[in-house]
């Protein structure tokens, strides 16, 4: 049974659409990438999840945590989940973390409310997690500001916080984007030991698919509010079917081999407001016809286990990708 | 600490004695103080007279050395019109006229923190918009419009208040009122700017996902953000606790610092003058010296930069 299944998760702002129908399930311990250039809704798939999105946001369809309903749920319901069953990261750790209170005392907040530990308890827990995450020097630095702290650290920080809370469910959003490329590495490395210690399942979102295969089970790329491809990470790379899939790996420098020219997907992600008619990817697309730009295409099981919304998928993309490659060139 | 604290203070000091040079050249420019007190039609003999005793045929500079003298001593000699020595004279205004800002003061941020805050956390409503247009009249009805309209409807009109007098509680009521009104709104106002600042901070979507309750996010982490601009704001009011009252002083003759200021200057009473700007900018530093302390005590990233220094 999953640990979490999205079914049709529509939002809109001011009448905006911008998630057309997202399912997506997330099994317990299981580890999914949600990759796509900024502005397609990876962010708001979550946001929306734990009900973090602003008032004027329109929610529809259903996000089940283990049969329980999350969208619509009551106030004290979700605030069980966040943090408890559900901890999240985000992409700019300096400022996700209150510049006026200590780092212990923000720890300390977590292990109060999801573990019910206080005084001496609670910080002694708050430098074994400073300590796991590895902040050095843990026990003289908990009483330390947040800018006291470099970015790196304050994502480690950020990842102690979210632990402090034992979630079943970790959500990194680009966790790794504000990091320069040697701290990236440290803090994915983080990330996949602490799932391998504690069994907790991940979802990464992230534009960086290098970053994602390090670290992922499974992929789902996301187009203009939409799931457009999932499947597992070997397959996605050996075999990507949906041609923005296979942009956004042509799209990625190679280390090995010949040198070549990067193939970059043409246009833009279109705005939100204004969504070309049919598929969303059509008017960028090397293989859309005709019946492209006029009908949706379902997300449809395909026979190697993965799923595919696309007419025309790739059938034999002209060079494969090996992951090896792409976390290189990440 | 100690050594930021320390040249706080010699800072505050050269300030304090630049602004009371520039007074003493601006008050020495702007006319003659024997003409203006004993009128046009005055004596020559009267005006010599008056002229020795306060010093005033000696060359500029003897006078500036002398008025030096009389700052570091606080020996502002007698005013020219009371004959009571200039800062006892001051001192002695300065409980009427705190007796009125401070309880404007207690309301400004009483009432004005708390409907900004409230303003900020229920963006959009319609309580959120009555607290916008409140304040932009309470910042834009000037004091002595205000103050006249409340004359007119409660002391002519009603006749609940007196309109004028220092006897009592009820004397004192016209007075605060049109004293805090606008402070109110200001307040209101920053406080709503600073919270909604802070409420779209990525920290506060932080507290959220942990799990705390609205409740506590904006108690314990957005509150806490958002009085750093308040307090700069709170500073300029607390700096204008004993001269910013002078208008409504005025209007209901409430025997204070600011009526003070007003005869002393249209008198040219020089001693008194002096003594006021003393003590005028004295509180105005004293408050800028709060408020860089509580900035160190609110905001830790500024006690460290401090500390760098």
């Amino acid at each position: 049974m999953s640990l979490i299944w999205i079914k049709d998760l529509r939002v809109s702002f001011d009448g905006v659409q911008v998630l057309h129908g997202i399912n997506l399930q997330v099994g317990k311990g299981e580890s999914i990438g949600l990759v796509g250039e900024s502005g397609c809704g990876k962010s708001v798939t979550w946001l929306a999840a734990l009900g973090l999105l602003p008032q004027r946001a329109q929610i529809s369809g259903s996000v089940t945590l283990e049969g329980r309903e999350l969208v619509n749920a009551s106030r004290g319901e979700l605030e069980q989940v966040r943090g408890g069953r559900i901890a999240m990261i985000f992409q700019d750790p300096s400022s996700s973390l209150n510049p006026v209170q200590r780092v212990g005392k923000q720890l300390d907040e977590s292990l109060r409310l999801h573990r019910g530990l206080s005084g001496a308890t609670a910080r002694a827990e708050a430098i074994r997690l400073l300590d796991l995450v590895g902040i050095p020097s843990a026990k003289t630095r908990i009483d330390l500001y947040p800018h006291e702290f470099s970015g790196g650290q304050c994502q480690r920080i950020m990842i102690a916080m979210a632990l402090a809370g034992e979630p079943d469910l970790l959500i990194a959003d680009e966790p790794t984007t504000a990091l320069d490329a040697t701290i990236q590495a440290q803090i994915l490395d983080l990330l996949a030991t602490i799932r391998h210690e504690t069994g907790m399942a991940m979802v990464f979102i992230s534009h960086d698919l290098g970053a994602v295969s390090a670290v992922c089970d499974r992929a789902a790329v996301m187009y203009a509010g939409r799931v457009v491809e999932q499947n597992h990470i070997g397959e996605l790379f050996d075999n990507p079917r949906h041609p923005y899939t296979v942009g956004l790996f042509e799209a990625i420098p190679e280390l090995q081999g010949p040198r070549r020219r990067l193939q970059p997907i043409n246009g833009t992600v279109p705005n939100p407001r204004h969504l070309p008619r049919g598929c969303a990817f059509s008017p960028r697309c090397a293989h859309a016809s005709d019946f492209c730009r006029s009908a949706q295409p379902a997300l449809l099981q395909q026979p190697d286990g993965g799923q595919v919304a696309c007419f025309h998928p790739v059938r034999d993309p002209r060079r494969t990708f090996s992951p090896a490659s792409a976390e290189l060139a990440a | 600490m100690l050594r930021h604290i320390l040249s706080r203070l010699v800072r505050s000091f050269l300030t304090l004695m630049l602004v009371m040079t520039f007074a003493f050249l601006v008050l020495r420019l702007s006319g003659d103080p024997a003409l203006i007190l004993l009128g046009p039609d005055a004596p020559q003999d009267a005006i010599n007279a008056f002229r020795e005793r306060w010093g005033l045929n000696d060359p500029i500079w003897k006078q500036y050395l002398a008025y030096l003298v009389q700052l570091l001593t606080l020996e502002f000699g007698v005013s020219m019109r009371d004959q009571v020595p200039a800062l006892d004279l001051v001192l002695s205004r300065i409980p009427a006229t705190l007796a009125i800002t401070l309880p404007a003061l207690l309301l400004k941020v009483g009432l004005g923190i708390p409907a900004g805050v409230y303003a900020a956390l229920h963006r959009q409503s319609i309580a959120d918009r009555g607290v916008i247009t409140l304040s932009i009249l309470g910042f834009t009805v000037p004091s002595f419009v205000l103050g006249l309209l409340l004359v007119l409807v409660f002391a002519v009109q009603l006749g609940w208040l007196p309109s004028g007098g220092q006897e009592g509680v009820e004397h004192a009521l016209l007075p605060i009122l049109t004293l805090s009104v606008g402070g109110i709104g200001i307040m209101a106002r920053f406080a709503r700017s600073a919270m909604i600042e802070v409420l779209g901070q990525p920290y506060i979507r932080t507290a959220m996902a942990k799990g705390l309750s609205w409740r506590s996010v904006v108690w314990k982490h957005a509150l806490p953000n958002a009085a750093v601009p308040i307090v700069t704001l709170l500073g300029f009011m607390i700096g204008s606790l004993i001269a910013g009252a002078a208008v409504v002083e005025s209007i209901f003759s409430w025997p204070g610092v600011g009526r003070l200021i007003v005869t002393a200057v249209a008198n040219r009473d020089l001693a008194v003058v002096q003594a006021l700007l003393l003590v005028i900018a004295s509180s105005m530093i004293v408050a800028n010296f709060l408020v860089d302390l509580a900035y160190g005590l609110l905001d830790p990233r500024l006690r460290s930069r401090r500390a760098a220094h």
